[in-house]
């Protein structure tokens, strides 16, 4: 009997050595996750592969990120099968860029949180938790294939539940049950519309699915990206379905909740850029009506609820909310400009929304208070937290020179090239929520650091503030500075993106579907 | 039989929802099941019935004979089966967790995170 030809299904050449990177951060997660769960009962050991597995991710993310940047996307396909019928993983440079800033973020979380582990039997458990957060959000920004973002997600998912009630305190309980619920009702969401966009379309890897998805009927089409909208809505904590976020981000200590800000409503929002703008871009214009009212109302909310709130952590949860507000505006313009503002955001949100939480973790740990009413005097007792948490606030609302003012800048430039009534009233919308974000975040840090102590009812346990954490903090916080003071190489790399999503052909051609008559 | 097992998705998402809005712990939990379940049922039906044979390639052959059934929903399928039960497991001890710690099924009377009697935030500094 002869061998079948298997060229019409397989791929008969060895995968290039170059395009492993797209999925050597993942597995480096996982094992390291494995491996950290097997030796969770020394803390020590513990914190070291930890941090040598998330050292050698970052390394994999540079090298993917200057490959992309040098030859465009990067793809493998699983299982030698020929796309699409095999899981794609498919990297550009936004989710190369995420990918590696995840990295970095967890990283500087691990060393914060280093610390507070408790010196107890399995106080390692907290690092194969994080690990597996780091896979799930990884292979969330780095796959090419819309079933197995849902599996990332369930992963992150899971992880993140883990995380959250780990020390099992009944506020901590309380909070995950919001988070918990809310979250797995969102993975479902989006699994019912993946089910009718298989249904239509018969395939859900992304390059092949923007292939045909202009053949597929425009109505049944705008109802599954509804569908998602709904659900990766749900995730970012977009207005109106945003009041689990507030619930439960404050519920667990400063450093999982700060690893939480940073990347899940991140990835969230990253899923919408990507299935709305780049993959399903005829049914993003018909649902633009509606991306721009939820962009305009998540923009105001999000300020305004830190604005009346008084516990810290809770108010930087409305910001993050904000945030969120700003990257539906990128997606409600869908211009160069504004993409790459979009994307330029997102990467700024995952490091100074964690360092925000993590200056907020040290307030708490100083003052032994959550709630902004009992705070005071922290200028005159530790200057070194106040600026922290000023510049970090600075960049919150976009103030120029922080990092935070080069995304809004070109989401301005977006909103301005779109022109008309839609543009107009997106400019004013992000020109308000700089302004709202600022006026809540300086009222903070008026309350917290520049009126007098209030007097102390009742004595509190403060806790010193241990080398680490500032290490942790201090890391974060000068990246953040420096990219703030050099934005090129970040600016191009969003540039390019953005590129990307608008015109998927190198996209495309990067998976292997390019020619292929569909 | 397409018809019958679309309305049959239709009840089960409806009654998922139902369940889900609820302020009982156990019921959302169910309904998230259901819902779940729904939309399992959905991808199946997605992928097309057939009353075709299992897609099974015959020895020495390199495709089979005639139409067979679409194996990919199924696979879909089994992946959510697992994801879901994990993710159900997980709430089900978290809710029962949560009512051990809170003395709380109804999500009215849940609010450590989210004290019903904050007070006002201070006016000025």
């Amino acid at each position: 009997m002869a061998a079948p030809d298997l060229s019409a299904a397989m791929i008969e050449t060895a995968t290039l050595p170059t395009d492993w990177v797209v999925v050597l951060p993942l597995v480096l997660a996982l094992m390291g996750a494995a491996l950290l769960l097997i030796v969770r009962q020394s803390r020590g050991l513990s914190f070291v592969l930890a941090l040598v597995s998330v050292l050698a991710i970052i390394a994999c993310e540079i090298t993917l990120l200057l490959q992309i940047f040098a030859n465009g996307p990067v793809s493998m396909t699983m299982g030698k099968w020929l796309p699409p019928f095999g899981i794609s993983f498919t990297a550009d440079a936004f989710g190369a860029s995420f990918a590696l800033a995840a990295a970095v973020v967890t990283l500087v979380v691990l060393i914060y949180a280093e610390p507070e582990q408790p010196a107890s039997v399995g106080g390692g458990s907290f690092y194969a938790l994080v690990l597996l957060l780091l896979a799930g959000v990884t292979g969330s920004f780095l796959t090419g294939d819309l079933f197995n973002l849902y599996v990332w997600f369930e992963v992150l998912l899971i992880a993140s539940f883990g995380l959250m009630v780990l020390g099992g305190r009944a506020i901590q309980l309380d909070g995950t049950v919001k988070y918990g619920f809310l979250n797995f009702l969102a993975t479902t969401v989006f699994l019912l519309s993946l089910g009718l966009l298989y249904g239509l379309l018969g395939t859900l890897n992304m390059a092949d699915v923007l292939r045909v998805a202009p053949q597929a009927n425009p109505a049944a089409m705008a109802g599954v990206a509804a569908l998602m909208l709904l659900a990766f809505g749900m995730k970012a904590a977009a207005f109106p379905v945003n009041a689990w976020l507030p619930a439960s981000y404050h519920t667990p200590p400063a450093a999982i909740s700060a690893l939480m800000a940073g990347l899940l409503t991140k990835v969230g929002i990253y899923a919408l850029l990507r299935t709305l703008v780049a993959v399903l871009p005829a049914t993003r214009d018909l649902l633009e009506p509606v991306l721009i009212i939820i962009a305009i109302a998540t923009l105001l909310i999000g300020p305004l609820g830190a604005i009346a709130e008084t516990n810290l952590r809770r108010a930087m949860g409305f910001i993050v909310i904000g945030g969120i507000g700003a990257v539906m505006a990128g997606i409600a313009l869908p211009n160069l400009a504004a993409i790459s503002g979009a994307g330029l955001y997102i990467f700024h949100a995952m490091l100074t929304m964690t360092a925000l939480y993590l200056v907020a973790g040290l307030i708490e740990r100083f003052t032994g208070q959550t709630d902004t009413r009992q705070m005071g005097g922290l200028y005159a007792a530790n200057a070194p937290l106040s600026v922290l948490f000023l510049v970090l606030v600075l960049a919150a609302a976009g103030v120029p020179p922080t990092l935070g003012f080069w995304p809004k800048l070109l989401l301005l430039q977006g909103g301005l090239e779109m022109g008309g009534w839609i543009g107009g009233l997106l400019v004013s919308a992000l020109l308000l929520n700089a302004v709202l974000t600022l006026i809540a975040g300086t009222r903070l840090w008026a309350h917290m650091f520049w009126r007098a102590a209030p007097a102390e009812a009742v004595p509190v346990d403060r806790l010193p503030i241990l080398p680490l954490h500032w290490l942790g903090t201090g890391v974060l916080f000068a990246m953040i500075v420096a990219a703030g003071l050099w934005p090129n190489p970040m600016l191009e790399v969003v540039r390019s993106g953005a590129a990307d999503m608008l015109d998927p052909a190198r996209y495309i051609a990067a998976v292997g579907l390019a020619g292929v008559t569909p | 039989m397409d018809y019958v097992l679309a309305a049959l998705v239709g009840c089960f998402v409806a009654l998922g929802v139902y369940l889900l809005l609820s302020r009982s712990l156990i019921r959302m939990l169910l309904g998230l099941v259901i819902l779940g379940n729904g939309v399992n049922l959905l991808i199946f039906t997605a992928g097309r019935l057939t009353l075709q044979v299992a897609p099974i390639v015959p020895p020495g052959l390199d495709q089979p004979e005639g139409p067979i059934a679409n194996p990919l929903p199924q696979a879909l399928i089994l992946t959510a089966i697992v994801i879901g039960f994990a993710m159900f497991s997980f709430l089900l001890v978290l809710a029962f967790r949560t009512y051990q710690s809170l003395d709380a099924d109804n999500t009215d009377t849940m609010r450590l995170a989210e004290p019903v009697d904050a007070p006002q935030p201070p006016l000025s500094y």
